[in-house]
């Protein structure tokens, strides 16, 4: 399971808007690199983005090979009550990567 | 005698074949401009359809030169209330001179927080990045920054190491 | 205006040219060293000083997950274990009877007391565990010996860095050293330090070591690289670590 990097502030206040950043170690292979000899290296990107927290999704990305390596986002949820925010990413071929933290609301 | 009239004969022959050369290569050229419009307004008629986005509500924030193309950070505020009625609902990125224009389309859902989204990008030279957004009242909005690019994205791997 | 004054005024002249184009770029040899972190965009600096952006701190994440399965056991906490360790590398190895640097250190402590096998070069456990355990120098300056037992080393790697090399026939020194500040097409020539290795390279899209680096450089000039992990490029690190002496360590830097 590829590497991943999350961040979740551990505590915030009911109805605050706090920054969630995700990332991921992936090549996201664009379709445009050779290997040393020189066969072009196919498209492998990671396909599907979505952090969901309390029962729904906060926000979903559809990726695209036009996005940098190692995809990075930042994004921000309404915070409601404490629980856990869940992160996924799917890989073109199928693989799913998950992470999670926990938010407590004060 | 016979030499100099063959001379001139393959001078001429020799300037033909530059002239017929050159002209193969011009038109190998790529002439920037409207083509890569056209494919970017083709990729945002299809995930938008038809109608023409305004410009407004939704502002892009990327540097004006990036140093390199392979990683340019780019930021994306919407100027809107984010209320169960009035919030925006998806926003596309698109660069017209990548090979591909669209870049990635994110979808926002209800708990979504304060109207801004970050994330870095590719692109292969100096262009145009636009940014379409659909709002819950189905209309859209559109921005457009250009950027300068040294080195670029699609191009820069060709070598072995 | 007499000759001798006109001759005065063109060597002040000339003078005055030579000052401000050595002061508009370092490129002399007692220059101070500069990160390349100072040639670098803004955004790119926002980048590297991005604790948890910098894509870098990926590998170092990995490898804080290697170091807790096989090497804390007897290395303890790498804060306090590894602390100075980027800044003392490559170092000569006793056992070894040559210079080394962090990779075939790890190499060795893995093949010769874990019993487990060697990380190949640029696999990412190795860019991880030599991301990581370079980064708990982060801040500190590079202080390599170069006397005693590393001299001979550290003369080779000298002569390597002043050796012209490929089809361009160029050595490190005439762009580095000569050119550092000036341009070359649109990018800025840095003095080639080494400081923040391994780095996140913007080009490579990936983490990658200093051998990687000076591989990709003797390609640029059309020579022959040497092998990862080859005598003449851990010679070259050495000078390298030494040419950038009291620069922090940086780790992991982006780049270009």
């Amino acid at each position: 399971m590829p590497n991943s990097r999350i961040k979740v502030p551990e505590s915030a206040a009911a109805g605050e808007s706090i920054e969630i950043r995700a990332m991921i170690m992936h090549p996201m292979e664009n379709g445009f690199n050779f290997d040393s000899q020189g066969t072009t290296i196919p498209v492998h990107i990671i396909t599907d983005f979505v952090c969901t927290y309390d029962g729904a999704e906060i926000v979903r990305v559809q990726l695209q090979p036009g996005l940098s390596a190692n995809p990075y986002f930042s994004f921000y949820l309404t915070v409601t009550r404490s629980g856990s925010v869940d992160f996924k990413w799917t890989d073109q071929d199928g693989t799913v990567t998950t992470n999670s933290a926990q938010l407590q609301v004060t | 005698m016979t030499d100099r009239a063959d001379n001139r004969r393959a001078l001429s022959r020799r300037s033909a074949m530059l002239r017929i050369g050159g002209g193969v290569l011009l038109s190998l050229v790529v002439l920037p401009g409207a083509a890569a419009d056209e494919d970017a307004a083709a990729a945002i008629k299809q995930l938008y359809g038809e109608r023409e986005p305004t410009a407004g509500r939704i502002s892009l924030q990327l540097p004006a030169l990036a140093e390199s193309g392979n990683s340019v950070p780019l930021t994306i505020t919407v100027d809107s209330p984010m209320s169960a009625t009035d919030r925006v609902l998806r926003a596309s990125v698109f660069a017209n001179r990548n090979p591909r224009p669209l870049i990635a389309t994110v979808l926002f859902g209800p708990k979504y927080g304060t109207p801004t989204f970050g994330t870095n990008i590719r692109l292969s030279g100096t262009q145009d990045v636009i940014a379409v957004a659909e709002m819950s009242d189905h209309s859209l909005w559109s921005a457009q920054v250009r950027v300068l690019v040294t080195v670029g994205a699609c191009d820069a791997l060709q070598l072995r190491y | 205006m007499n000759p001798l004054e006109l001759r005065g005024l063109a060597v002040s002249v000339l003078c005055a040219l030579i000052c401000t184009s050595a002061s508009a770029a370092d490129s002399a040899a007692s220059a101070a060293p500069r990160s390349g972190y100072s040639y670098l965009s803004e955004e790119t600096r926002r980048l590297q000083d991005d604790e948890f952006a910098n894509p870098g701190m990926l590998w170092v994440q990995k490898g804080e997950e290697l170091w807790a399965q096989s090497c804390q056991s007897c290395h303890g906490q790498a804060h306090d274990s590894m602390r100075t360790v980027a800044t003392r590398y490559p170092a000569y190895s006793r056992s070894l009877g040559r210079v080394i640097n962090l990779e075939q250190q790890i190499n060795r402590c893995r093949v010769t007391r874990l019993k487990g096998g060697a990380l190949a070069y640029e696999s990412e456990d190795m860019l991880a565990l030599t991301a990581f355990i370079s980064h708990q120098a982060k801040g500190l300056p590079v202080n390599v010996r170069v006397d005693g037992a590393a001299a001979a080393s550290f003369a080779r790697g000298r002569a390597f860095f002043y050796q012209r090399r490929g089809q361009l026939n160029l050595a490190c020194a005439n762009c580095h050293e000569r050119y550092a500040g000036f341009r070359l097409h649109g990018e800025t020539i840095s003095q080639g330090q080494i400081n923040g290795f391994p780095i996140y390279r913007e080009l490579w899209q990936t983490m990658g070591s200093t051998h990687r680096m000076f591989v990709w450089c003797n390609e640029a000039v059309r020579a022959e690289p040497y092998p990862l992990g080859s005598r003449e490029y851990v010679d070259l690190e050495l000078f390298e670590r030494w040419r950038g002496r009291g620069l922090p360590i940086e780790t992991p830097a982006v780049r270009r």
